[in-house]
């Protein structure tokens, strides 16, 4: 079973840098690895999982932590 | 996986306010997967120099002169309400106050995603200056065609 390696919250952050930052993070990942990322509602929510997916991410898990704060788990 | 798409830039201006909006394009298209060329000609040039501040780089007392009133990218005017060259620097405190991306980290951002990043020949020969005279991160100095070449089946602006 996988582990949980990295963790990014991206809440504060606003474009491009929501993307910027993901994306480097997504990189580090070797195979088999995960990453939740804390993201708000609106483009980063609605962005950063599909362009994961369209790079061959796998998107695991989308949850509403509080409010307009999500929690996206991926993996690669 | 998709298929890549790309973007290409030609940021001729050296304004501050249209590299801000140039960088944020390509660092926002590089992260979202796209394949993303900046090409720099006449004052867009003047963002990627490798001193940040005026300097005389270039062949020629009037190149010298042009480089050196020109400056680099810490230099950029504003493209409206410069007040003297200190809008730049005011507007940069503003957008680290709100947490958004100044132009230096954008750059840097721009460098980590892998943008490519090309110098125009033609400009760099009418300023005397040569690839040395700019950031490292510049992967070649091109002309038309080249760039007509890395652009072709992609989306492309002018800024």
């Amino acid at each position: 079973m996988s582990t949980i390696k990295r963790t990014l919250d991206i809440t504060q952050e606003h474009c491009p840098m929501t993307f910027v930052k993901a994306r480097l993070e997504l990189e580090k990942l070797a195979a088999g690895d995960q990453l939740e990322v804390f993201l708000s509602e609106g483009e980063p929510l609605q962005s950063v999982p599909r362009s994961a997916a369209e790079q061959g991410y796998k998107v695991l898990e989308v949850t509403q932590v509080e409010g307009s704060r999500y929690r996206v788990l991926f993996e690669k | 996986m998709t298929e890549k798409k790309k973007l290409s830039l030609i940021c001729f201006s050296g304004d501050f306010d249209k590299s801000v909006a140039a960088f944020t394009l390509a660092t926002g298209a590089a992260a979202v997967n796209y394949d993303v060329n900046m090409f720099f000609t006449f004052w867009g040039l003047n963002i990627v120099k490798s001193g940040r501040r005026r300097s005389l780089v270039g062949r020629g007392p009037l190149a010298r002169a042009f480089n050196f009133l020109a400056g680099g990218s810490g230099n950029l005017p504003m493209s409206r309400l410069n007040f003297m060259g200190a809008s730049p620097g005011l507007m940069s405190r503003m957008m680290r106050k709100r947490n958004v991306a100044t132009l230096e980290q954008l750059v840097q951002a721009a460098k980590d995603l892998r943008v490519g990043l090309y110098a125009c020949e033609m400009s760099m020969n009418i300023l005397g200056m040569k690839q040395p005279d700019f950031i490292p991160e510049i992967k070649d100095v091109i002309g038309v065609p080249t760039f007509l070449k890395l652009s072709e089946g992609g989306e492309t602006l002018f800024i």
